[in-house]
């Protein structure tokens, strides 16, 4: 309790992952946040006289086959794939933990019921999953979020009900119980506080999953709509410019990249937080 | 026994359970087999007739039961798309898709193990450090574009393989096994990432123990302690692990068979979805459940024997 | 020091599984090289053969692949027209009504059974559903009976005269022997049915007993290439030596070795517009989306200025029935075309969604640029990208759809099969055009037995289409083979057709 600003610094420098995870996440926000007030060129312009020229000071990124620049794209782009796995993750922990919650700490016949179907959805490929949210509501990200975010509640669902099972008995549920708290505020004030550190990690994680499954759907021809195009669908749409267009193909990726490895870091950076 | 038995009704229920979403989600797709197969010359009445021919006009339930009374008897219906037996037609591409996760798994295995022992080993050293940063790269790396970057790098550079030369077992085992390497690392790659990350946590975290601690103390060497009871320990979250990426071999195949064109399971079932071609859709999502279930349950039962503290009674 | 002694051991085991595994991965890649110069051809495609029936196969993928297995009655050629191939010869009645067939002497089947004037009537009822059920062609429904004469000569007599059924006549002759046509497929073509594996290949052999010019290279295998961004890695590599359709894009990456043939796709690309749906429903809107957008700047930016414009539901190599001065009716006119959205009540325009098949990069690229011409008139044109299958219940089949961009084909070599889906009441009429002016046209040369007159109201029918505005016509798309050097010979039909019988070895 000497100096918590001294301690941070010290932490810090001790912590490089913590850091670089800081720095790069700060960074892609940054472009995320410049990219919906301003961008160098409108990102759906075409120009035909420029299409896939490399890296230059007119385009810093190249420009694709329709001669519109990546940078404004990828700026554009990363928005969507971040919103993509801002929701999924959301939809994911919420409804993941309220089953897993649930489940774990009643158990019984809904437990029974609930852990089939997640066990089904578990074992179903998240894939065709989207394919029916697509066909049934039309393409576009929303749809891909939604069905992305139920793809992945069954993870959820386990690790909050194995942490429920393990905690149900704990002395301190005990004790609660025995003063008669309610079941509801038991969940939320006693039990869900004891266990938001494996839900934090596992957010992270999940974090970086979605933008990973993202890009997989994209490349597997469901995701985002032209002409706004997320980092997965960009990049899956300049592959086959990788010979004669490399920085079409780069620059996307490795913001892609950049974006999950932002996150792991922190992720490393707070599980080796002393 | 009662656990088995408890534990195989789940299994069943679970696979009814997917089985009857597989149904209703394709009756919600928009998409007619019929007029699929027909095309767009094809007149109304002739789409008409052949929906009814193929029972495509009876209701979804009848359907179900007419599909469920096929499947227990081990008949799976005739592909709507290639005319043949589905049952045949899946198991001639099961080997292709099994041996690419196998092969897969056993990479991740040979190579993650050795690696997370080395890194806990010397937490800290600069190997540990590289090594650290390298996984966290690859496991940010989404699986087509790796698989894109391989086909690049050692298919059309270094030439090890010729990118989409795929050859059937059928035709020759050699030069199948060959081509499925490169794949199968691809697959395996941020498996690989992933496992050695854990089990160095793992370690680290046992080694720490007071049990780890006391061994210590009474004069074991490091590598005895290390062997006999931390890596025993460590082992638990490694193999649940372990078991779920197995399972997820098989259905995460589907990128990397179409990045590396390969005939296997995934792209039968990717094309069945976008053909409308139910009967196949059904048959292999089926099976992908059946295995990621039974390695579910394999886990379960490795995690006991490892650990007794988990009564087999329980849950 | 036991336990040292193991862990070292284990190591070193590993060491050598992991060694042996590479090695077993990586020896030999180099070998893989041309050696072996038997006459032997791999060729990517890029849809799966969708069945070995030729009755009932569809998709152009497979029509295409089949070409070289089976034949009708007659077989077109490169130029566009109609050879006898089963029949040696036929003769047209005067009325028009009876089409005689001569059976070619001494052609044979793939299982080296004798084709005969019965196998001829079953495939042909077998498409006319001759034994109650519907016909597998519509067009067979005139077709009133066909009747054997002798040993030798067939009739296939219809219910209204018809100068133009001869194209309809390329139906596969198929064994009436064979119970299993869906999975033996035998026929009299060139190249004769090996094996087929789903999603991986379809390999043939040549016939020697061939009653025409034999085939050059032996062996062929069509390769599934379900991945379309592989296609110039896999072209390079080694492991396809054709690819029908490689985009411009692909052309400009491959290297020497391959031999590059232009030509077109023969299919109508529009952005086809639900006439029935507002505001399309008023020929000023619609005309105004024809001066708004800029055909040759779609070309510019698809497929690097390749590719042919049209003006109507008509493609060049048509060149009986093509009118190039149909591409005039609409030259690129921003103020005509914010002036005619006045007229309509629409100055400030309007928003609507483009339906794609998600599928076709081609046609998903033309909608993007599409949208941006639009825009310069106030117009806005989401995107929407649908499956294939969506595409063909949603839009084709329901019609529930706004505008949408494909290319249509025409199934056989008649100018009917691109304009009959115009016609008010046409069950393929997913534009929901409606024109009188059109029906009488279309009615008018379908009744005409003198082919001049014919060809005059088919060209009348384009006209119309293009003054009503039917849909956008854009162009027929730029076609690309690739070629690799070892092989010549590649000819384009002016149908979806990859003759490999006439490729060779190059010397």
């Amino acid at each position: 309790m000497s100096n918590p600003g001294k301690a941070f610094k010290r932490n810090i420098r001790e912590n490089p992952y913590l850091l670089a995870g800081m720095i790069i996440t700060a960074l892609i926000l940054l472009m995320i946040l410049v990219g919906i007030f301003w961008t160098p060129y409108d990102p759906t312009q075409m120009n035909s006289a420029e299409k896939l020229q490399g890296i230059s000071l007119r385009h810093i990124m190249g420009t694709d086959n329709m001669g519109r620049d990546v940078f404004s794209r990828v700026m554009y782009g990363s928005r969507i794939t971040l919103l993509i796995a801002i929701g999924t993750v959301a939809i994911g922990t919420i409804v993941g933990t309220a089953i897993g919650a649930v489940t774990g700490y009643f158990g019984g016949m809904m437990d029974e019921i609930l852990m089939r179907i997640i066990d089904a959805l578990f074992a179903f490929p998240s894939i065709l999953l989207a394919l029916v949210i697509v066909s049934v509501f039309g393409t576009g990200w929303i749809q891909l979020l939604v069905a992305l975010g139920i793809a992945f509640v069954p993870s959820y669902a386990r690790i909050v009900r194995g942490e429920f099972l393990r905690c149900r008995n704990m002395d301190y549920v005990e004790n609660a119980r025995l003063q008669g708290v309610s079941d509801l505020r038991m969940i939320f004030v006693h039990i869900l506080p004891n266990i938001k550190g494996v839900l934090a990690s596992s957010i992270l994680i999940g974090f970086n999953n979605a933008v990973l499954a993202e890009a997989g759907l994209s490349y597997l021809g469901v995701g985002s709509q032209p002409p706004y195009a997320s980092l997965g669908k960009m990049l899956s749409d300049a592959q086959q410019y990788m010979f004669t267009t490399p920085s079409y193909v780069l620059c996307p990726g490795i913001v892609i990249v950049l974006m999950v490895l932002g996150f792991a870091f922190l992720g490393e950076g707070i599980s080796r937080w002393k | 026994m009662r656990y088995i038995f408890k534990k195989l009704g789940m299994m069943i229920i679970t696979l009814l359970v997917v089985s009857i979403c597989v149904f209703l989600a394709f009756s919600i797709i928009p998409g007619d087999p019929a007029m699929r197969m027909l095309g767009t010359e094809a007149s109304p009445e002739l789409v008409e007739q052949t929906r009814q021919e193929m029972g495509l006009n009876d209701p979804v339930l009848v359907r179900y039961f007419k599909w469920f009374l096929g499947f227990i008897r081990g008949d799976f219906g005739i592909s709507y798309n290639y005319k043949v037996p589905v049952g045949g037609m899946v198991l001639s591409k099961v080997p292709i898709t099994l041996t690419m996760a196998v092969m897969a798994f056993i990479l991740t295995v040979l190579i993650s193990i050795p690696l997370g022992i080395t890194t806990a080993k010397h937490e800290n050293s600069l190997l540990d450090r590289c090594l650290t940063v390298i996984n966290q790269v690859i496991m940010a790396i989404p699986p087509f574009f790796s698989g894109i970057l391989i086909t690049f790098i050692f298919g059309m550079i270094f030439r090890f393989f010729t990118p989409g030369g795929f050859v059937s077992y059928t035709t020759d085992l050699g030069k199948f096994i060959r081509y499925l390497f490169f794949p199968s690392l691809a697959i395996a790659l941020p498996k690989i990432s992933m496992t050695v990350r854990m089990l160095r946590g793992s370690l680290i975290d046992e080694s720490q123990k007071d049990y780890t601690r006391t061994a210590y103390s009474r004069g074991n060497n490091t590598d005895g302690v290390l062997y006999r009871h931390v890596l025993k320990n460590a082992m638990i979250p490694v193999i649940t692990f372990l078991g779920m990426a197995l399972a997820d071999m098989v259905a995460g195949s589907i990128v990397i068979e179409q990045v590396f064109g390969i005939p296997g399971i995934s792209r039968i079932l990717l094309t069945s979805i976008s053909n409308r071609d139910y009967p196949v859709v059904e048959a292999i999502i089926m099976g992908i459940a059946v295995i990621v279930i039974l390695v579910n349950f394999l886990v379960d039962v490795i995690y006991r024997i490892i650990d007794p503290r988990i009564g087999l009674e329980d849950e | 020091m036991m336990k040292r002694g193991f862990r070292r051991r284990w190591k070193a085991g590993l060491l050598a599984i992991v060694l042996t595994t590479l090695t077993i991965a990586l020896s030999g890649c180099s070998s893989d090289k041309a050696g072996e110069e038997s006459s032997k051809i791999t060729i990517g495609i890029p849809q799966d053969i969708d069945s070995l029936d030729p009755h009932y196969a569809t998709g152009a993928g497979t029509k295409e692949v089949l070409f070289n297995v089976f034949e009708g009655l007659v077989k077109p050629d490169e130029n566009g027209n109609l050879n006898p191939a089963v029949a040696s010869e036929y003769t047209v009645s005067d009325d028009k009504k009876v089409y005689t067939f001569t059976l070619r002497d001494g052609i044979k089947f793939h299982d080296g059974s004798a084709v005969t004037v019965e196998d001829i009537k079953y495939s042909l009822d077998r498409n006319r559903g001759a034994d109650g059920s519907e016909p597998l062609i519509s067009a067979y429904s005139q077709i009133e009976s066909v009747n054997i004469v002798d040993d030798t000569h067939v009739d296939v007599v219809l219910y209204e005269a018809d100068s133009d059924f001869l194209p309809q006549l390329t139906v596969a002759i198929i064994p009436a022997s064979n119970k299993t046509p869906e999975t033996t497929p035998i026929g009299t073509g060139p190249y004769k049915y090996v094996s087929s594996s789903p999603q991986e290949n379809f390999i043939v052999t040549r016939f020697d007993d061939y009653w025409g010019e034999k085939a050059f290279l032996k062996d062929v295998v069509f390769k599934v290439e379900a991945n379309s961004d592989a296609v110039v890695m896999d072209l390079i590599g080694g492991s396809i030596d054709m690819y029908p359709r490689v985009t411009s894009t692909q052309v400009s990456q491959l290297t020497d070795d391959f031999t590059v043939y232009e030509g077109t796709m023969n299919l109508v690309q529009a952005m086809y517009i639900n006439n029935a749906e507002k505001p399309f429903d008023d020929v000023r809107v619609r005309q105004a989306l024809c001066y708004a957008i800029s055909p040759q700047e779609i070309m510019d930016y698809v497929s690097d200025g390749a590719g042919s414009e049209i003006g109507s539901a008509m493609f060049p190599s048509f060149s009986k029935y093509f009118l190039p001065e149909l591409n005039d009716t609409y030259n690129t006119d921003l103020d005509k075309a914010k002036e005619l959205l006045s007229e309509a009540g629409l100055p400030d325009g309007f928003e609507f969604t483009i339906k794609v098949p998600s599928n076709y990069a081609q046609h998903v690229d033309t909608a993007q640029v599409l949208s941006e011409q639009l825009k310069k008139i106030g117009v806005t044109a989401n995107i929407q990208e649908i499956e294939w299958n969506t595409w063909l219940s949603d839009v084709y089949t329901d019609r529930n759809y706004q505008a949408t961009v494909v290319g249509v084909d025409a199934s056989t070599l008649s100018a009917s099969s691109l304009l009959a889906r115009y016609v008010s009441d046409a069950g393929r009429n997913f534009v929901n055009f409606n024109s009188a002016a059109y029906d009488t046209a279309y009615a008018n040369a379908q009744q005409t037995a003198d082919d001049t007159s014919k060809t005059e109201y088919y060209k009348e029918c384009e006209r119309i289409l293009s003054e009503e505005a039917a849909s956008v016509y854009i162009q027929d798309l730029p076609e690309f083979t690739a070629l690799n050097r070892k092989y010549t010979g590649y000819v384009f039909y002016p149908l979806y057709v990859q003759d490999v019988s006439k490729i060779k070895l190059a010397e």
